[in-house]
C-alpha cells in the first residue's frame, strides 16, 4: 500500500516515464548485456549507445584510463550505425514496457537532419537524444555544441526533421551551460540532458606519454558530481523546459541532489560500469527516501533546493 | 546463477614480492569459470577506486576458486591487505576461455611472468593430454606455481632473463629450438604474458604457420561488452577483450 501512494512518474515532452532513473548514453549498449542483471522493465528509460547514420570504428587503444573517483574515456563513438541498430537491436528493445531514448550524432547538421529522420519513422523509438559535443566537419572540426548559433541552427534544423520528443545534450565545455540551454528551448528541444563529459587528460610521469591513445578524454564518475549538480541548478533558473541531470551519479543520495537542482529526471551512466545493477538500486532507494521523507511525489522534489 | 555475486576471502598469501595468490569462497551458487575467464574484483565499497579490477580465473577448487594477482597499482594494493573473512563484490565469469575442443596432439602452453595465471587453470584441464608448458621469467623466484605444477604432475621447460632457472634468455627462442628439434608438426599453441613475448610468438606462429590462442589483458571498466574501452586491434576491426576476448587467435591480433 505504502508504495502505491508514492508517484515516481515524470514527463519529458512527450514521455511519461514510471519513473525518473534512466541510463546514460553510453554506458549501457543497447540494453541487451544488462538483462541478465535487472529487469529492463522496471527502468524510466533506455538511452542507448550514440548512433550515425554509418558505423563507426572509434579511437585506436588506450581508450580509457581511471582517475581518482571517476575515469578518462576516448571511445571515439563507435557505433554499429543506425540501420544495424534498428535491424539487430530495436527489436530485442522493444520488447519492454520502458521508452527507449536513442541518442545519435553526425559531423555535419545535415547527418543529424538525416539521423533524426531515420529514427524517427522507426517504430519503438520513443524519443531522440541529440549529442552535440562531437565534431563539425564544416567548421574544421569545432564542437557543434560550445557555440550557441551553432547549436541554435543545428536544434532548429532537427526539430523540424522530428516529431518525437527532442532531447538535447548539452556540453559542459562551455563558460554558460545555461545559455546553452536557453538557446536549445529557443530552438525547439523538448528537453535539455547534462552533462556530458568533462575533457581531461592524464600523463604517465615515467614514459612522459598521454595515458589516453587519443591524448585528451572525458571525465565521468563521482569527481565530476559537483560540477554537474551546479550545471543543473544554473540551467533550472534560465529555462522552462525539463532537465535531465547526470554526472557521477552512483547512490539513490546522488539522483536526489540532481532533482533537488532541478531535474526532472536523472540518468545514471559511469555507475552502470560499477554494478550493473545500480539503477535499481537508485529507483528502489529514492522510494524508500521518499516514504521516510513523507514525500508523495517526485515532482515535490524537483527544484527544491532552498538557497 | 547470478554472475554479480559475493564471495569472502578464505586467504590471501602472498608468494613473491607484490604476487599474491586469492583463494575465494562465493557465498552463493556460481558459474564455473572456464580457463581464460575472468573476474571483474571489487577491492573495496570505496569510490576511489571506483572500477572493478579484471583478473583472470587461476584455479577452480571445487566451488572456491584462485586467483593469481600482481600488486600494480592503488586497486591491487587494496586487494593486497584482504584478510581471511573480508567480502568482496565479484562479477564474473566473464569473456571467452581458450577454446577446448582441441585435436591436435602436441599442445604447447606458454607463459610469461604472470602469464602463469591463466594457463594454469588450461594446463590443469588438460593435464591428462600431456601438454608442453613453457615458462619464462626475468629471475628464478619469479617463476611462479612450481609446486602447483608438480600437484599436476607437469615438469615446465623454464628460461629466465638471467639465468637463474632453467636456461638463459627468452622462452619464445627455447620454444623455437625446441620445436625446430622435435620435428613435430601440428603443434597447437596457448600463451599469456608480457606484450613483447605475444609478439614474439606471433610472428614465430607466423613463420612456423602453427595454429595458437593468446589470453590478452586490457584496462576494463565494465567488464560486460558496453563500454568498449577494452579493445584491441584486429584483422577484423576493434574486437573488446572483455566480450570477444580475453582469448583471441593469435593471427588475429594487429600489434602496433
Amino acid at each position: 500500500m505504502a508504495k502505491k501512494s508514492i508517484d515516481l512518474t515524470v514527463r519529458i515532452g512527450k514521455l511519461k516515464l514510471k519513473n525518473p532513473v534512466m541510463t546514460a548514453s553510453g554506458t549501457f549498449g543497447y540494453g541487451d548485456e544488462y538483462a541478465e542483471f535487472i529487469d529492463l522493465n522496471k527502468l524510466g528509460a533506455i538511452v542507448v549507445k550514440g548512433l550515425s547514420l554509418k558505423p563507426k570504428e572509434g579511437n585506436p587503444p588506450p581508450r580509457i584510463v581511471e582517475t581518482p573517483s571517476g575515469m578518462l574515456n576516448a571511445i571515439g563513438l563507435q557505433n554499429i550505425g543506425i540501420n544495424n541498430f534498428i535491424k539487430k537491436k530495436l527489436p530485442f528493445l522493444r520488447q519492454f514496457n520502458t521508452p527507449i531514448i536513442v541518442n545519435f550524432f553526425g559531423d555535419s547538421i545535415a547527418e543529424y537532419v538525416r539521423a533524426a529522420e531515420k529514427l524517427s519513422a522507426s517504430d519503438g523509438v520513443s524519443a531522440l537524444e541529440m549529442n552535440i559535443s562531437c565534431p563539425n566537419k564544416q567548421a574544421g572540426w569545432s564542437i557543434f555544441g560550445t557555440d550557441p548559433k551553432v547549436t541554435s541552427r543545428i536544434v532548429t534544423e532537427v526539430r523540424k526533421a522530428t516529431d518525437r520528443t527532442l532531447i538535447v545534450k548539452l556540453s559542459p565545455n562551455v563558460t554558460d551551460i545555461a545559455l546553452m540551454a536557453r538557446v536549445a528551448e529557443d530552438a525547439g528541444a523538448d528537453a535539455v540532458s547534462l552533462i556530458n563529459t568533462l575533457t581531461g587528460m592524464a600523463i604517465d610521469i615515467k614514459t612522459r606519454r598521454p595515458k589516453l591513445a587519443n591524448i585528451v578524454g572525458g571525465l565521468s564518475g563521482p569527481a565530476v558530481k559537483p560540477v554537474a549538480v551546479r550545471m543543473v541548478w544554473q540551467c533550472y533558473k534560465a529555462v522552462q523546459i525539463p532537465i535531465i541531470g547526470m554526472g557521477g551519479i552512483v547512490s539513490p543520495e546522488d539522483a536526489i541532489e540532481f532533482i533537488l537542482a532541478g531535474a526532472s529526471a536523472v540518468a545514471v551512466g559511469t555507475g552502470n560500469f560499477i554494478r550493473p545493477d545500480i539503477t535499481i538500486n537508485i529507483i528502489n532507494g529514492i522510494r524508500s527516501f521518499m516514504e521516510t521523507e513523507g514525500i508523495k511525489s517526485i515532482n515535490d522534489l524537483k527544484g527544491a533546493v532552498q538557497c | 546463477m547470478n554472475r554479480l555475486f559475493h564471495a569472502s576471502v578464505a586467504e590471501n598469501k602472498q608468494l613473491i614480492k607484490n604476487h599474491y595468490l586469492l583463494t575465494l569462497r562465493p557465498l552463493e551458487n556460481i558459474k564455473k569459470p572456464k580457463p581464460g575467464n575472468f573476474f571483474m574484483v571489487a577491492v573495496d565499497n570505496g569510490l576511489d577506486p571506483l572500477l572493478k579490477r579484471p583478473i583472470s580465473i587461476h584455479r577452480w577448487l571445487d566451488g572456491d576458486f584462485q586467483l593469481l594477482y600482481r600488486v600494480a597499482g592503488k586497486g591491487t594494493s587494496i586487494l593486497g591487505g584482504k584478510k581471511p573473512g573480508d567480502i568482496l563484490e565479484i562479477l564474473g565469469p566473464l569473456g571467452n576461455g581458450f577454446p577446448l575442443n582441441i585435436k591436435s596432439e602436441n599442445i604447447i602452453l606458454v607463459a610469461g611472468g604472470l602469464g602463469i595465471a591463466p594457463i594454469f587453470a588450461l594446463a590443469e584441464l588438460l593435464r591428462k593430454r600431456n601438454p608442453s608448458l613453457f615458462c619464462g621469467a626475468r629471475t628464478k623466484n619469479e617463476v611462479l606455481c612450481t609446486d602447483e605444477l608438480k600437484d599436476i604432475g607437469i615438469d615446465p621447460v623454464v628460461a629466465t632473463d638471467d639465468g637463474s632457472s632453467g636456461k638463459k634468455g627468452n622462452i619464445v627462442n627455447v620454444l623455437k629450438e625446441h620445436i625446430k628439434t622435435s620435428h613435430v608438426t601440428d603443434n597447437i599453441l596457448f600463451a599469456c604474458g608480457p606484450e613483447p613475448m605475444l609478439k614474439a610468438l606471433s610472428t614465430l606462429a607466423e613463420k612456423l604457420n602453427l595454429q595458437g590462442y593468446i589470453a590478452l589483458e586490457q584496462h576494463m571498466a565494465c567488464g560486460l561488452g558496453t563500454c568498449l574501452g577494452c579493445v584491441v586491434k584486429t584483422t577484423k576491426g576493434y574486437k573488446r577483450v572483455c566480450k570477444e576476448g580475453p582469448v583471441f587467435p593469435i593471427e588475429d591480433i594487429l600489434w602496433e
